[in-house]
């Protein structure tokens, strides 16, 4: 019966020195340690986070990388087709205007060379009027040497004047 | 379990044996078993380390009676111890021991306030936790930020394991005030069940006075912290018809103190039966006057002292997680949660953030 009885001293003393240690426990040992463990739990939460968060950075940074390099290859690709138009044109257009200037020359050259035609068969002609002129002169001075064909000739004139 | 059945069959059939060689009439008084035992599991006035041929060795331990009308006197046990060849204690100031309880030799009145064995097994062990648990908290300071280390790592796993295993999951969002009891407590039991088993200690946790406390304790935190939805269970018993109330509230008002009853029952009696089984084996050799049996004694309490360390941890978990289900059932907000102490909701609210 005493084993199941209890003892008031023990009661007291059990009251008082368990209220003390859960006091000076609550105080110098409960308070920091879960203090500090919610601390570490926290901080490790947060590196993870952060860590998940580097993560998604770097593929967005990746990504963005991606994108510019696409964009400068696209860019590039552009010019380059650019260009090449460019060059064609330019060379298209040196052949036109090539053909043409050649295609002027030959006209002004023809003309050149019909003007010269032209004017050789003028002087052609003159020499040939002339030298008919000085051979009639020649004829005719010589056939008027003496005064009567001089005057049958004037005769013949005059005869002539007298129609008109 | 033939095995098993043989070894008893040979430890029952010892006592013919015994008995036969017993012929000469024993000059000592007889060894009561039931005696000793009781002697060892329960309190006293000095801590008895061992004997010998010589004598006892003991510590005489300070008595502190208070007397109504005479106030309060001091004075170590060793003079109420009794003297050579008597069977009762001495009297000293108008006090004696009778089986270790003070009385006076007037049959006046007296509250002993002694600092009895248990209670400087209560000192000891306090000191202990003291201790140990300033250098845990120690070592979070000088290993801030990093891995724990030794003791302290040792002991983190039980602390964290209180706070997401049974605190969290029985209390819910509001765990964090009741830490440090629901620490205390456990640590508290467990450490002085485990003292409790070393040889020629106190057996502290089993001794009713001490879980009456605690159990109280637990008792006037539950009620302390109880909000409305506790009392309109009690009062109001969600789905009881109304005809069934005059029933259902005194048993649910019965039901607020068989809890920590439950509790001082069950760490006194685990505790106790556990001591009582180890001294019973132990008692054998005496009882059989036979070194014969000493083997057998030794193996079976060896079995139980090793099924005493697991006992030890776990009555002190029980405790700590009965303690936190009726406080998670008196902080309990949903209303329409099951009557089951704690529940599994809390919980869930507690773990919430965490994933």
């Amino acid at each position: 019966m005493q084993l199941i009885t209890p003892e008031l001293g023990l009661i007291f003393w059990q009251l008082v020195i368990f209220l003390l240690v859960l006091f000076l426990l609550a105080k110098f040992a409960w308070k920091p340690i879960l203090l500090s463990l919610k601390e570490r739990e926290d901080s490790i939460e947060g590196a993870l986070r952060m860590a998940d968060e580097a993560k998604l950075e770097m593929q967005a940074l990746k990504a963005g990388n991606e994108k510019l390099l696409a964009d400068a290859r696209r860019e590039r690709d552009q010019m380059m087709k650019e260009a090449s138009t460019m060059a064609e044109k330019l060379i298209e257009t040196a052949k036109t205007r090539a053909t043409e200037e050649g295609g002027r020359m030959i006209t002004q050259a023809r003309e050149a060379i019909q003007n010269e035609k032209n004017a050789a068969l003028a002087e052609v002609k003159n020499t040939a009027a002339q030298l008919s002129l000085d051979i009639a002169e020649r004829i005719l001075r010589r056939e008027l040497s003496d005064p009567a064909a001089q005057k049958q000739l004037v005769d013949s004139y005059l005869k002539d004047v007298k129609l008109n | 379990m033939k095995r098993l059945l043989a070894v008893l069959f040979c430890i029952l059939t010892l006592p013919v044996f015994a008995s036969e060689h017993a012929g000469i009439p024993a000059k000592e008084e007889a060894f009561n078993p039931g005696e000793m035992i009781l002697h060892h599991i329960g309190d006293s006035h000095e801590w008895h380390w061992f004997s010998t041929d010589n004598g006892h060795f003991t510590s005489y331990l300070p008595i502190i009676a208070y007397r109504p009308g005479k106030g309060v006197s001091t004075f170590s046990s060793e003079k109420l111890a009794p003297k050579h060849g008597e069977a009762e204690g001495a009297e000293y100031d108008g006090l004696k021991l009778h089986h270790e309880k003070l009385v006076t030799t007037d049959g006046s009145p007296v509250y002993d306030f002694s600092i009895t064995k248990n209670v400087a097994a209560l000192l000891g062990s306090s000191i202990l936790l003291l201790v140990v648990f300033t250098i845990v908290a120690k070592g979070y300071k000088t290993n801030h930020g990093r891995a724990p280390k030794g003791i302290q790592s040792f002991f983190e796993v039980l602390i964290v394991f209180i706070r997401d295993e049974v605190a969290k999951k029985s209390i819910g969002p509001k765990y964090e005030r009741y830490m440090p009891y629901l620490l205390t407590v456990f640590f508290f039991i467990w450490f002085n069940n485990l003292l409790g088993l070393t040889p020629g200690a106190a057996n502290l946790t089993g001794n009713i006075a001490i879980t009456l406390t605690m159990a109280v304790l637990t008792l006037i935190i539950t009620l302390a912290s109880s909000n409305k939805n506790y009392w309109a269970h009690i009062f109001a018993t969600p789905g009881v018809p109304v005809a069934l109330l005059p029933i259902m509230i005194p048993v649910e008002l019965i039901g607020i103190v068989v809890k920590p009853f439950s509790l001082m029952i069950r760490l006194f009696a685990n505790i106790t039966a556990g001591h009582i089984v180890i001294l019973s084996f132990i008692s054998l050799i005496f009882i059989f006057r036979s070194a014969a049996v000493a083997p057998i004694s030794l193996a079976f309490g060896l079995f139980i002292n090793v099924l005493e360390l697991l006992v030890s941890i776990l009555q002190a978990y029980i405790f700590t997680l009965l303690t936190a289900m009726y406080i998670g059932g008196a902080v309990e907000e949903h209303h329409d949660a099951d009557y089951q102490m704690g529940g599994g909701d809390g919980a869930d609210v507690a773990h919430a953030p965490h994933h």
